[in-house]
């Protein structure tokens, strides 16, 4: 009787989860279907869901037309090389407040967190103008250091929070067996700290890439990746949904599919290991 | 850690006080360049101009909906997938998409296949209905912004959520329900309560971002139709009519803001740190 209720209840929790889950992601399964649609079905009515005629039309026009290769290289060169140079500066960081903790260190690591909470838009003038003095407006690589700079507190804080679980006993164990320095960290340390990096890098490239502030004001031409790729679409002349979705599909299915195996690392790295 | 704490404290000083400083002078690049210190003035006049409170009742108005939005929806939904079902890995994959999605794309997505008064999906429905297609972004942009907004945020807020209800303690329900109280009561005073932290830090670290929201009124209405909020009246004052002495001082205020939430959030988590 109880197993009949238990599974009655499990049937309807799985039919409105399943609703609701639809629901939520209804706009990016429309965004897919309809890159693959002309323009015609895209805009009829009543819409179309399964039943059209399936073209790749739109893929070809939108890397013709607008060199989308170029804009997808600027947001992988931009959103990789912040993240790799981020790591690069916070392992030691992360590295040596985990191990050797000092009285400062919660403070350091609070202060950084604070940076984190400075609006963009108060300071956009300045970096605004110091790129242009620099004369980097509008380069990859002044991009890649500012948003390595923005994201830098949560890969150290990311990293902390991994780091901080290596029990500090099986440095001690290694060294009775007589490791040294060089071996502790080679054979110890490392592996266990690797899984720590690659949910951090894996996070940090995803935010990276979907930075729609900076990337949309310090960028023209030459830098530009495809947030502002996708703006450029705002304003539109015709019939142009398909390819819209066309090109809105290829901004988003890479991260789509990294952000699905990072989800159990967005809740620790965006709540800085508040919640787990 | 030195170079990290090095770089951060460049990226955050210099930045900041050219702010402060600007924000004390009559600075107009295309209108006569600098022209000396005016002292607090631009102070006063960012928060006398015309554009101020609307910018502020929109900018709260914004946050505050699509908070209330993802917080109720965030913890509705975070119970449902914490119940026993089928397929509950894929369910949740479908949930936590649209965080994934660039802002650029979330917002030209709803504003086109979704919002559009002539071929979007919620115009043919109105029709099917017999009703006039609503031309949101300009009758309700506002509404149709937290839409947007809420429909990003909301997996963030679930998926937290989430996280909190599965450390709940499956025997204090179990207790509880043995000692016969119903569902409402169970959620109450159980639920409710072990999520509050949860809850709290969701409220912090949207409200966070919340505020910097720029891309998806950017595409969308470009702050007309009085989408303003106070980031992007900032922007605009400073990039679009290049007055750098008001639009400073505006980002002064934006700081101000934005370190009095930073403070709550600060607190707690650094309580946990001490854990």
């Amino acid at each position: 009787m109880a197993r009949a209720v238990t599974s009655r209840r499990k049937a309807l929790n799985t039919t409105l989860a399943w609703l609701v889950g639809f629901l939520i992601f209804f706009p990016i399964l429309w965004t897919i279907l309809t890159s693959f649609k002309t323009e015609a079905d895209a805009i009829a009515n009543p819409p179309v869901f399964l039943f059209f005629d399936w073209t790749l039309e739109n893929y070809e026009v939108v890397q013709e037309r607008s060199n989308y290769m170029r804009f997808l290289w600027n947001s992988i060169f931009i959103a990789g090389g912040s993240t790799i140079l981020g790591l690069l500066v916070a392992i030691p960081a992360a590295w040596s407040m985990a191990f050797v903790p000092s009285r400062r260190t919660k403070d350091i690591l609070l202060w950084m967190l604070s940076t984190k909470m400075l609006p963009a838009v108060g300071v956009l003038y300045p970096i605004y103008l110091l790129c242009i003095q620099l004369g980097v407006l509008d380069n990859r690589y002044a991009l890649v250091v500012i948003l390595m700079l923005i994201n830098l507190p949560i890969i150290v804080w990311m990293l902390y929070t991994y780091f901080r679980e290596i029990p500090g006993e099986i440095l001690e164990a290694a060294r009775m067996d007589g490791a040294s320095l060089k071996d502790e960290l080679l054979y110890v340390l490392t592996p266990m700290a690797i899984p720590g990096i690659a949910s951090t890098l894996l996070l940090n490239f995803i935010l990276a890439w979907n930075e729609a502030f900076w990337t949309l004001n310090l960028t023209a031409v030459d830098a530009a990746p495809l947030t502002a790729f996708i703006a450029s679409y705002s304003s539109p002349e015709g019939l142009f949904f398909a390819k819209l979705s066309a090109a809105s599909t290829m901004a988003i299915a890479p991260i789509l599919i990294l952000g699905w195996f990072s989800q159990k690392q967005l809740v620790r790295g965006l709540t800085f290991g508040a919640v787990k | 850690m030195a170079p990290a704490v090095f770089l951060l404290l460049v990226w955050m000083l210099v930045p900041l006080s050219m702010t402060v400083w600007f924000s004390l002078r009559s600075y107009l690049p295309l209108r006569g360049g600098d022209q000396g210190f005016v002292g607090l003035e631009n102070f006063v006049r960012f928060v006398s101009s015309s554009a101020f409170w609307p910018s502020i009742v929109t900018t709260l108005m914004i946050v505050g909906g699509a908070l209330l939005i993802s917080i109720v929806f965030g913890i509705l939904l975070a119970i449902l997938l914490d119940q026993p079902m089928w397929g509950q890995g894929v369910v949740r994959i479908l949930v936590i998409a649209p965080f994934f999605v660039m802002p650029t794309v979330s917002a030209l997505v709803w504003k086109n296949m979704f919002m559009d008064p002539v071929n979007g999906l919620f115009a043919h429905l109105w029709r099917f209905f017999g009703a006039d297609p609503v031309v949101w972004l300009s009758e309700m942009p506002i509404f149709a912004l937290v839409v947007i907004v809420s429909w990003q945020w909301l997996p963030f807020a679930t998926l937290i959520l989430l996280t909190a209800i599965q450390s709940l303690d499956g025997e204090q329900m179990e207790a509880a329900e043995m000692d016969g109280a119903g569902p409402l009561s169970r959620f109450f005073y159980l639920t409710l309560p072990h999520l509050s932290r949860a809850i709290t830090i969701v409220i912090l670290i949207q409200t966070i971002f919340l505020l910097a929201v720029f891309a998806e009124i950017f595409v969308t209405t470009g702050g007309a139709f009085g989408t303003r909020t106070l980031t992007y009246l900032i922007y605009q004052r400073v990039l679009e009519s290049q007055n750098v002495g008001l639009g400073s001082a505006g980002g002064v205020y934006a700081i101000i803001l934005a370190n009095i939430i930073a403070l709550f959030l600060m607190r707690i988590v650094g309580k946990n740190l001490d854990r």
